[in-house]
């Protein structure tokens, strides 16, 4: 918030004086901000509240509210025995998904940067995992994995990278994997191109003193082309981390028939809450977890990349 | 926002590299292309040859015909599920405009107390998404007997698209000057002349992109639909295609004829935007 109260209004020609007139101004915006104003706050801030509010309410499972519950629901969270595996699950899927997303788009940005026939084209391919729906990429790859029918698998054979097929999708931990794999291959688009954006604003000649100066091309990059992309890349970096980490179709299709909840984050634990178990109060009281996870990640967002600077 | 075009021309030894970096890029092209090839593939293959063990790169038999017989399976009724995954992206995306328009061109010409706070919260909620919200927003709809309901997903996805749209459009109002609307009134122009002739034409591309955005993250969403949307009729695509995997019989051909109608028109539309792909995301942090 510290943002909002450094920041004057210094250049506006219609700048609000003294005590009524300022809120006279705020009055006169209301009708073009209000139906946003209406529409964020019955549809997410609402239900954040409410949210809450059930997470310490006792829901029978067709909904029926049996009174206050205290912090019962958050007890159960705490006494059910998979928990400590689904925070692991968690932590290894969003640490290992953006690391290896930005690693990767770190490459293919500075390569994309580069002039060659065909760069156009290639770009716009890269567009492709980006626009489609995850849900679809993912089960294309969920049955080319199949261990009987599947034709990557097949394909992993006859190139003899396989002796014969893995059962990728069968078990928790292979298919936990294979869902990261598939998290990354479908950050990268965004990623890609918010770092290739970030390098199209250093210009030529930062690039050319530093290779005057003797610079090698590694030199060059770690020490100039890097810091410079800094902000790109805290942006690309914050932004994976809330996508990935409210990321449910993926385990879903992947390993949404294992049973048990070794291939499960928090936030897919949710959602068995909800439409398995019936649960509303227990998904309530983990979902506020999860949300408060998510406000820490976009104040540190606010605090690093600055986006309300206005230049 | 204006990412300068450089042109790089080839120098010296880069010139010799080029060629080679072609092919490395075809190869790239491919990896990102290679699940959507296996898909087209797939959709003209018949059910015992998808199933067939080992499998065979191409089918034996292509069979055009799948795209018509997938619209009557018993798996799920397909034709409503497009029907409402149309109704719910184009309703969205028009309520995104008609609400996000406004707010956006204000707090772009308008300097008032409490106006930072209000980017803020629009901020704020871009980062925030329906999946972290389901629970809540299950309750609410269920309090309110709207679960179910082509409506609740009509403000679910518009609540969620729309402080993108607001900030997409706020950077291209912002950046026209001041000047120009007062120049054209010195000439005489009306307002709502100043807006169509002047105002309009600028702020158009920051419009389509808020559109296609909005409309593209509408056509996918997934998460909140499993939830809210429990009738089959009311799915959209993306939950309706999970019907057709089965514990011990799937219908993958018709997985991937309607994969594929879901994703060429979303992909046609991101495509027409590549250039102004990133700017409304970082909301203003990359120039």
């Amino acid at each position: 918030m510290t943002t909002t109260a450094t920041r004057p209004a210094a250049r506006s020609t219609d700048r609000p004086r003294g005590g009524r007139s300022r809120w006279a101004a705020t009055v006169r915006a209301l009708p073009w901000l209000g139906p946003t104003l209406l529409l964020m706050a019955g549809v997410v801030f609402f239900p954040a509240g409410y949210m809450a509010w059930t997470s310490f309410r006792d829901l029978s499972q067709f909904g029926v509210d049996n009174g206050p519950a205290g912090l019962d629901n958050y007890a159960r969270l705490l006494e059910f025995t998979a928990l400590p595996r689904v925070l692991l699950n968690t932590v290894v899927w969003v640490v290992g998904v953006v690391v290896v997303t930005v690693l990767l788009s770190l490459g293919l940005a500075q390569f994309l940067d580069k002039a060659f026939p065909g760069r156009r084209f290639v770009r716009l391919t890269i567009i492709v995992p980006w626009a489609a729906s995850v849900v679809m990429t993912t089960t294309v790859v969920y049955y080319g994995l199949d261990p009987f029918y599947g034709i990557i698998n097949a394909f992993l054979v006859d190139v003899g990278l396989l002796d014969q097929p893995y059962g990728f999708t069968r078990n928790a931990v292979p298919a936990f994997f294979t869902a990261m794999g598939i998290a990354v291959f479908v950050s990268l688009p965004f990623t890609t191109y918010t770092l290739l954006a970030g390098l199209q604003t250093i210009p030529d000649d930062v690039r050319e003193a530093a290779q005057m100066d003797g610079a090698g091309p590694w030199a060059t990059y770690r020490r100039i082309i890097l810091p410079l992309l800094r902000p790109a890349l805290a942006v690309a970096t914050i932004i994976n981390i809330i996508n990935v980490f409210n990321s449910l179709p993926i385990l879903q299709v992947i390993t949404g028939s294992i049973p048990g909840y070794n291939a499960d984050t928090t936030t897919t634990l949710i959602f068995k809450f909800i439409r398995a178990d019936r649960q509303i109060d227990t998904a309530s009281a983990l979902s506020i977890v999860n949300f408060l996870i998510v406000l820490a990640v976009i104040l540190v967002y606010l605090k690093v990349v600055k986006p309300m600077r206005e230049d | 926002m204006a990412a300068a075009v450089r042109t790089r021309g080839a120098r010296g030894s880069r010139g010799a590299r080029r060629p080679l970096m072609a092919v490395a890029g075809a190869l790239i092209a491919l990896v990102f292309v290679l699940p959507y090839l296996i898909m087209l593939i797939g959709s003209f293959k018949s059910r015992s040859g998808i199933l067939r063990v080992p499998p065979t790169y191409l089918p034996d038999e292509w069979l055009p015909s799948n795209y018509v017989d997938m619209w009557s399976t018993p798996e799920t009724p397909l034709p409503y599920n497009l029907v409402s995954t149309i109704v719910i992206s184009v309703c969205a995306t028009l309520l995104v405009l008609v609400v996000a328009a406004p707010a956006a061109y204000y707090t772009a010409r308008h300097r008032f107390p409490g106006r930072l706070v209000f980017l803020l919260l629009v901020l704020v909620t871009q980062m925030l998404q329906p999946t972290v919200l389901a629970t809540g927003l299950f309750r609410q709809f269920v309090t309110l007997g709207i679960n179910d309901t082509w409506l609740a997903m009509i403000l679910v996805n518009s609540a969620f698209n729309l402080s993108f749209a607001v900030w997409i459009m706020h950077s291209f109002f912002a950046a026209i000057p001041r000047e120009l609307d007062e120049a054209a009134a010195l000439d005489g122009a009306s307002r709502l002349q100043i807006l169509r002739r002047v105002t309009l034409p600028l702020v158009w591309p920051g419009v389509v992109t808020a559109i296609i955005f909005t409309f593209v993250a509408c056509w996918n969403e997934f998460a909140a639909s499993l939830v809210i949307l429990t009738t089959a009729e009311n799915q959209p695509l993306s939950v309706a295609l999970t019907k057709f995997v089965g514990q011990y019989e799937s219908a993958w051909q018709y997985v991937f004829g309607v994969s594929i109608v879901g994703i060429v028109p979303v992909v046609v539309l991101f495509a027409l935007i590549e250039k102004r792909l990133v700017a409304g995301l970082t909301a203003g942090a990359v120039k």
